[in-house]
Formats: C-alpha cells, structure tokens, sequence
C-alpha cells in the first residue's frame, strides 16, 4: 500500500474511534502536543497509560477481593484511573471511573464488582484499539511519510 | 506559536505539582509546548523541598537560582497535602509569598473552588487541562525580579 492509503486509513480508523466514543476531544490535545520535537509523544504517553492502569486495575481486584473492603483504597485507585484516562481522553473508560467512584462512595461491593469488570472491559477494548492505531502509525512511517496532523 | 519569556529573554518557569502520573506527563508537556520551562513534582512535599522550603532556614544561593519560579499550578488532590495546603504553606514563606499559584481538579466543587480564589489562588481550572488554559497562564506570571527592577514581564 503506497503512503496516502495508509494515511487514509489511519484517519478513517481515528475517525471511528471518535464516532464510537472510545476517544474524546480530549485526544485531540494529545495529538497537538506531537511535532517534530515530539515525534513519540502520543505513543509515549499512551503506553504509559497501559502500564498505570493495569497497575490500578489489578490493585482493585486485590482490594475488592478482601474479606473487608478498604473503599477509601478503591476509591484513591479509580480516582487516579478517572484521572488519567480523562487526560488521555479514553471517553468510555472515564465514564465508567465516574459510575463505579459513586458505588465506592455508597461503599457498595456488589456495585463495584460490577463496575470494575465494565472498566477492564472497556480497558481492553480501547487498548486494542489505539494499539491498532500505533500499528497503522508504523506503517506509515515504514512507508516513509508520517500521520497526518488532525 | 508565541514565546513565553520576558522582555530579558529569561524563559517563564513554572512549577507543576499532581501525584497522578500521567497527568504530569501531560502538564508537562502542555507547559513546554507554550514554551515555557517546566519542573514536575509528585506531592506537596516534594514541590516544597524543591523551593526549599522544607526545614531550611536559608536556602543556598545556587537553590534559589534553580527554584526560579514564576507561577506554580498544582493539583488539589493529591495524599498528604492538598494543592490548598501547598499554597497556604508556600505563601507563609518570605520568598515566595509572591508566587501567583493556579490550582486544578477534576472535580467542580464551588466551595473548594471558592476557597481556593479566596485564600490566594489567581485561578481555579478544571480537569482535564487543555492547551487554551496554559496558554493564559501568562497572564498570571511575574518575572522574578519585577519588584527589584520594577518591570512587567509580557508574554507575547
């Protein structure tokens, strides 16, 4: 495939990723911070993402499984969680942090299960979307042009 | 893109307090797109050993040098000591009662937000930052040496 089908692509596959709601606005921000001086950033910004939040995400399954839930504990995680994918603009992922903060605020285990199952749902989900994204990226480069700036 | 330097050339420094990783990450950035230089720290602790404010009674020249602020934006949030309490506790210093501060949350509570304007906070922001929001935080700043040399520092 010559660059600009690859650049098409990758634009269409964006788009949708907007249009499903897995991606706000919000990445918008992130795709702006990359330049020249920057060529990484969304990528490295992103992969950081990954590592934080299955941090998180396996921290809740230890606290949640407890015999005695500690809520503050779960409700210190999902904030930090709500957090960044707000930052990072992971739409679907940030509205079930705000579900499941408000479970862990009626300290509701049941609730929270729940939420935290949907959350690691719509955690891989996204994941595998954005890393379909990268790959897209890389090719483009290996093809020897470059994303196109939205 | 404009730059974020006074008329001396010296580039606005900003100090950037949030215990969310990621978030930091993407303060950071934001800052040094607009140019401007930027130190990150993790908790208040670590923002007030930084300005050396943690038990020192003088701060070395060399560590006044580096702790240079110009405006320091801080989360609320954040375990030991909130963004307000950082402030409160800078503004009791000598050095850095002058220090304009910007305080951020994800959460739109009107009393918080109120207190923090109330006790010394220039502006409150909303989480999560865009660029439009660091962009003004020029606005805020001072150049370090203004009362010395009595000069307003312009962000262009």
């Amino acid at each position: 495939m010559d660059v600009s089908q690859l650049q098409r692509s990758w634009v269409e596959f964006l788009t949708a990723l907007f249009n499903e709601g897995f991606l706000d606005s919000q990445f918008n921000q992130l795709l702006q911070l990359q330049d020249e001086s920057n060529p990484n950033f969304v990528a490295e910004v992103v992969t950081d993402f990954f590592h934080d939040s299955e941090r998180l995400l396996n921290e809740l399954t230890g606290v949640l499984d407890q015999q005695i839930v500690d809520f503050k504990k779960v409700d210190s995680h999902v904030h930090q969680l709500k957090g960044s994918s707000a930052s990072i603009g992971v739409e679907r992922v940030k509205n079930m942090c705000i579900a499941f903060k408000a479970f862990c605020e009626e300290s509701n285990r049941e609730g929270c299960l729940r939420c935290l199952h949907q959350v690691k749902q719509e955690y891989f989900l996204v994941k595998d979307k954005l890393q379909t994204l990268f790959m897209l990226e890389q090719q483009i480069v290996a093809a020897g042009g470059s994303p196109p700036l939205m | 893109m404009g730059s974020s330097s006074c008329l001396d050339g010296g580039q606005l420094h900003v100090l950037a307090v949030d215990d969310n990783v990621i978030e930091r990450k993407f303060i950071e950035a934001l800052l040094k797109n607009s140019s401007y230089k930027v130190t990150t720290a993790e908790n208040g602790r670590s923002a007030l050993e930084y300005l050396g404010l943690l038990g020192e009674t003088k701060p070395s020249p060399m560590r006044t040098n580096d702790a240079k602020v110009n405006l320091i934006i801080t989360d609320y949030s954040m375990p030991g000591m909130t963004g307000y309490e950082l402030m409160k506790k800078v503004k009791e210093s000598s050095n850095f009662k002058e220090i304009p501060f910007v305080i951020m949350s994800s959460e739109n509570i009107p009393t918080r937000i109120e207190k923090c304007l109330e006790d010394g906070a220039q502006e409150f922001m909303l989480k999560p930052l865009q660029q439009s929001d660091v962009k003004k935080l020029k606005y805020h700043m001072q150049k370090i040496d203004s009362h010395l040399h009595g000069r307003l520092c312009l962000g262009l």
